[in-house]
């Protein structure tokens, strides 16, 4: 045995290849460099690729004249407007298809949640099933059946289905009287602002009063009272300042009110029951996670069902609910995508489709595709992050 | 790990990633030993593949044309069925060699697209067609009607444009296949579906009920199809340009699957320079001198292919009209081989 | 008064109550009906509009696809109302009349025998290493994620020495392709899904942020996007004369997407593992390698199962979605039928989807009662 001590404070000698440091350095470098060349090596060829194809680059063509028409445009658009106002066409139809089945979807999605936790077991086992239903069958095959087997086979229409009150359904869509706003509209759009002010000042009065002397006063009914009452006054008083443009049966189509292409239709009936399904079980893993202590501590404070489901459930259980609803919001939005397949023109239908068609400049567009959905998720992780420092529970 | 990425580097070598360096299109072709042709998924007359997957069709027999040039031997093609929408960078990104898929020759796909065509082999028209039902007689009375057309054609543009020039309103409806436009009018979602009429008579024909259907008289448009290659390679142009040509030469001199055994054995000067019998045309384009003699046994002369898929024996009814020889009224002319 | 109070004022009972009758109570059904059914006047009312729907949609739904239906057909007249002179139900002699196509595609039909194998396998490689009492795990993950690959994709594709023909991916379709795809997607997601979880959880800022950018960015996109991306722009990425078969791009467009999902799914799985376990592997000297193949990967992957398993059927589901880029998968295989003019009527859809989404249902019920009593059994395992 040696009997050489071991100087104590030197650091043991490691060879520079083993010093995590170095080897970290060196690790990264590599993986820098071949993320690097492999965006060289796409960038490269595509750009000879390209030369040699004599394919056109870059966004010029943002400006150039469309010369094709879409069926659904919320703004003003025809053949002679420019690609850039087809991409804002496709944005905004993307944008309306979205908003409406997000409201819808969260609307069925809240009802079967809530049916599902019934203690009746007709109602939860028929709400367990539509989730189950729509948890295990594609999207596409959701929106194929609504739009090839549902409203296809609706009535042409010289044959229509009469719905009282000027509605017509056929098999081109769904024609609803489209309101005319008036000359003196403006009175009621600011009574309706009014009436919320004063909602809002009722709201506040009421809570403050409890506090000081706890009394309550109905703020709920009176602030409805005021919403609704206010704007009516007004709406007769400026002598009913709403047109109404009625759908007439023309020669091929039902003409005038408002056309809801059954792609809309489809898109919307098809994309709110399918993500409902996900909605309800976000919704029903919320108000389970609630331990049922909290429900019997303010049943014992004397709090009533409906005020412990306001005041005590809710407020927990949403910070449960929150963040996946809103991931369910965010994948809503981007299977509104699948409306290519149906004709719904949206923003990849109009994009992807007819533009990168017509101008052939498939990086260009499938980029500028890819980075508006990039940057709605973003926009919703942003919010979602907000949202959770807001909601976080503050703990000592 | 390793093995992994070694297992995946045969899966992709065999599933055809890697063929090698980037040669002439022709080499390419040469050396897998197949022709890929990007086709119509389903244009009676023109692409079509049946229940077993064999395609008939004019634009068909074009590719088994070039197909017999290269290989002597027609069946050497394997067909991708494109639709409109994808048919372009299929194309271009090298997909297929060449397409021949009823595309219109326009400008801008020239100047843009990176795609070039090799010649006209069918002069066509744009039209509508419409429920009998309906009662209407010309495209004048379609004012407000629902039309559908297939995305990503001169079609959509030519709808806009005939409609703003009349000063007519429509409502289009677009869709990404022409199977799924045709099925949207067939159900009754739009009162008229429009496209080429040659598509027109065919796709009449795939509708449930053909006599509840009309084509109206109106031509809106020039469309001139035919096939199309990738820009930047002129030898692969140059073959598929000529191969049109000779279809068209054989027919101009009586040249036909019948008797080109026979003709082989003039002593015309045009028909030994054709038949190869004569100088080294063949060569100059990277085949066997013989080449036209392949294509002419294989698939015969443009006259026979016209009556054989789409002429007025069969289904389709349709008239040489503009797609007749030059000297017989039509619009149909080739330079000559020398 | 029997009771009374006593001096030190508390409550006493100074005698025994007498015996009592028991409470009414209602055993059996009766009780359960009325606790689960009619508790409320709401309630109740509920009950009966529910029954009532369901008695009023059942019976028509199932004459429509057990009793009146058309069981063989040739073409929709077969199937149509009118011609036949009585109502008819559900067509599914449509199903029965291309039940070849929607499973085979346009696979030749004499190596058809391929295909059966090639599902055969899979099922064995699934149940091997899915079933928790299942014998040599280790050689089935070996089975499935690197020799039924392999032997799969030459079986399918054919090897021409070995004495199977060529069959072209083009002829590849309906349900073999919906397998195909989302097989690749969870054979290939698994293992780069795996290195971009430890890549961004790795104390290296560059690898870190490559991998974050990666599964943000594909997260952050629809799959049709990413898929109009392997379409169009991969064959411009790579040297011209490389020519990705249509299928291949489309196979790596899905399983880049399902490894970024598959990240998140294991990252989870990763932050569940306590210090402790990191701390303990690091003390025993092992390496990093070592230590996450060997300690870390084994527990959070076990811990995740259930979410790969949601993961998978995700995907399976979006396999759908191939069709908008030109691949002829199971439901792109029924459409394609019911646009074929022999077939397309009115009625016929709605036998298609309900046929449809019947497959769809069994595969992906199927997978979900699994991922739930996985679930169950791992937090029974997780008790001491």
């Amino acid at each position: 045995m040696s009997t050489q001590a071991i100087p104590r404070h030197e650091s043991p000698k490691v060879v520079f290849y083993n010093d995590p440091k170095i080897r970290s350095l060196f690790f990264q470098f590599i993986l820098l460099a071949a993320v690097i060349a492999l965006f060289w090596f796409a960038y490269d060829n595509t750009l000879a690729n390209l030369k040699k194809r004599n394919i056109a680059q870059g966004f010029g063509f943002w400006n150039v004249e469309a010369g094709f028409d879409i069926s659904q445009t919320l703004i003003s658009y025809s053949a002679a407007s420019t690609y850039g106002r087809a991409f804002l066409v496709g944005l905004l139809n993307t944008l309306l298809v979205s908003g409406l089945s997000i409201f819808f979807a969260t609307v069925i999605g809240v009802i079967i949640g809530v049916l599902r936790l019934s203690k009746n077991w007709v109602v939860s086992r028929l709400a367990g099933f539509y989730i189950e239903l729509f948890r295990n069958i594609p999207l596409l095959l959701v929106l194929y059946f609504w739009y090839g087997a549902v409203l296809s086979s609706l009535p042409e229409p010289r044959d229509s289905i009469a719905i009282p009150g000027d509605i017509w359904l056929n098999s081109r869509g769904l024609l609803v009287p489209r309101p005319v706003i008036l000359d003196q509209f403006w009175l009621v759009g600011w009574s309706i602002v009014l009436a919320l002010g004063v909602a809002v000042a009722i709201t506040r009065y009421a809570r403050r009063r409890q506090a000081e002397t706890g009394r309550r006063l109905p703020a709920g009914w009176l602030s409805t009272l005021v919403m609704i009452g206010l704007p009516l006054i007004v709406y007769f008083a400026a002598g009913q300042p709403l047109g109404l443009d009625l759908p007439v049966k023309g020669r091929f189509n039902i003409n005038g009110g408002l056309n809801l292409a059954p792609e809309l239709v489809a898109m919307v009936v098809g994309l709110s029951t399918y993500t409902a399904a996900f909605i309800a079980e976000a919704v029903r893993a919320g108000v389970v996670a609630v331990s049922k202590g909290q429900t019997e501590a303010a049943h014992s404070l004397g709090l009533t069902d409906g005020q412990t489901l306001r005041l005590v459930i809710m407020p927990q259980a949403l910070r449960v609910i929150v963040p996946p609803l809103n991931s369910e919001f965010l994948s809503l939005t981007k299977n509104s995508s699948l409306g290519v397949s149906i004709g719904y023109p949206d923003l990849v239908n109009v994009f992807t489709g007819t533009v990168l068609n017509q101008t052939g400049q498939a990086v260009e567009m499938v980029s500028v595709t890819m980075l508006v959905y990039l940057s709605f998720s973003l926009l919703t992780s942003a919010f979602m992050n907000w949202f959770n420092t807001r909601v976080a529970l503050v703990e000592r | 790990m390793k093995k992994i990425i070694a297992a995946a580097v045969v899966a992709a070598a065999s599933f055809g990633l890697v063929t090698g360096a980037s040669a002439g299109t022709l080499d390419n072709v040469k050396a897998k030993g197949q022709l890929v042709c990007g086709a119509n998924p389903g244009t009676a007359g023109f692409g079509v593949p049946d229940e077993k997957g064999n395609w008939t069709g004019l634009d068909v027999e074009y590719c088994r044309a070039i197909a017999a040039a290269i290989f002597n031997d027609p069946t050497k093609v394997k067909f991708v069925p494109l639709s409109s929408k994808d048919r372009f960078t299929a194309l271009a990104s090298g997909e297929v060699d060449v397409l021949v898929r009823n595309s219109t020759w326009t400008m801008s796909r020239e100047t843009t697209l990176g795609v070039i065509w090799a010649g006209i082999n069918f002069y066509d028209g744009q039209g509508f067609m419409v429920n009998k039902k309906l009662g209407v007689k010309s495209a004048s009375e379609l004012d407000g009607a629902s039309i559908c057309v297939q995305q990503g054609t001169t079609t959509e543009l030519n709808l806009a444009d005939y409609f703003r020039s009349t000063g007519k309103k429509y409502q289009v409806v677009t869709f990404g296949t022409s199977e799924e436009a045709l099925k949207a009018y067939d159900t009754g979602r739009c009162d008229a579906y429009t496209t080429d009429r040659s598509g027109l008579a065919a796709d009449r024909l795939s509708m449930a009920k053909p006599d509840d259907n009309v084509i109206l008289p109106e031509v809106i448009s020039k469309e001139p199809l035919g096939p199309l290659v990738r820009q930047g390679d002129d030898q692969w142009l140059n073959l598929v340009k000529w191969v049109h040509f000779a279809l068209l030469i054989a027919e101009e001199d009586g040249i036909t699957q019948a008797n080109v055994d026979e003709k082989v054995k003039s002593d015309d000067p045009e028909i030994k320079r054709i038949l190869g019998t004569d100088g080294k045309f063949g060569e100059s384009l990277g085949l066997s001198n013989a080449w036209v003699v392949q294509i002419v046994k294989a698939v015969g002369n443009y006259g026979e292919m016209f009556e054989r898929n789409v002429g007025p024996k069969t289904p389709l009814q349709l008239a040489r009209a503009s797609n007749a020889l030059w000297n017989k009224g039509g619009l149909q002319y080739a330079p000559p081989i020398r | 008064m029997t009771d009374a109070i006593s001096p030190s004022g508390a409550f006493v009972r100074s005698t025994v109550i007498g015996e009592q009758r028991p409470p009414h109570r209602v055993s059996g059904p009766v009780l359960w009906i009325r606790e689960n059914l009619f508790s409320s006047l709401l309630n109740s009312v509920l009950t009966l509009v529910f029954v009532a729907s369901v008695l009023w949609v059942l019976p028509g739904l199932i004459r429509f696809m057990f009793i009146t239906p058309v069981w063989v057909a040739e073409s929709s007249k077969d199937c149509s109302a009118d011609l036949l002179k009585h109502p008819v139900g559900a067509c599914w002699g449509f199903v029965n009349a291309h039940l070849g196509y929607l499973f085979y595609g346009q696979y030749p039909a004499v190596e058809r025998w391929r295909v059966d194998i090639f599902y055969a396998l899979e099922a064995l490689g699934l149940i091997w290493i899915l079933a928790p009492k299942a014998p040599f795990k280790p050689a089935g993950l070996v089975f499935f994620f690197l020799i039924f690959p392999i032997a799969g994709f030459i079986l399918l594709s054919g090897m021409t020495s070995i004495g199977l023909a060529t069959v072209q991916t083009h002829y590849w379709g309906g349900f073999l392709v919906t397998i195909v795809i989302s097989t690749v997607g969870i054979v290939a997601s698994l293992p780069i899904g795996v290195l971009l979880a430890l890549g961004r959880r790795s104390k290296m800022p560059i690898s870190r942020l490559v991998c974050v950018i990666m599964i943000e960015f594909v997260r952050g996109v629809p799959l049709i996007t990413v898929l109009f991306m392997a379409n169009v722009m991969f064959p411009l990425f790579v040297p011209e004369g490389w020519r990705p078969d249509s299928l291949l791009r489309v196979l790596v467009g899905v399983g880049f997407f399902s490894a970024a999902y598959m990240a998140e799914a294991v990252r989870g799985g990763l932050q569940a593992i306590p210090r402790g376990q990191y701390e303990a592997a690091q003390a025993l000297g092992l390496g990093y390698w070592q230590m996450m193949i060997k300690i870390i990967l084994p527990q959070a992957l076990k811990i995740v199962i259930p979410n790969i398993v949601n993961n998978f059927i995700g995907l399976f589901k979006d396999t759908t979605l191939v069709a908008i880029v030109g691949i002829f998968d199971f439901l792109r295989t029924i459409q394609a039928s019911l646009s074929d003019p022999n077939w397309r009527s009115a009625e016929m859809p709605l036998a298609a989807y309900l046929f449809a989404a019947f497959i769809y249902f069994i595969f992906c019920y199927g997978m979900a009662r699994y991922s739930l009593s996985m679930e169950r059994r791992l937090q029974t395992g997780n008790r001491h």
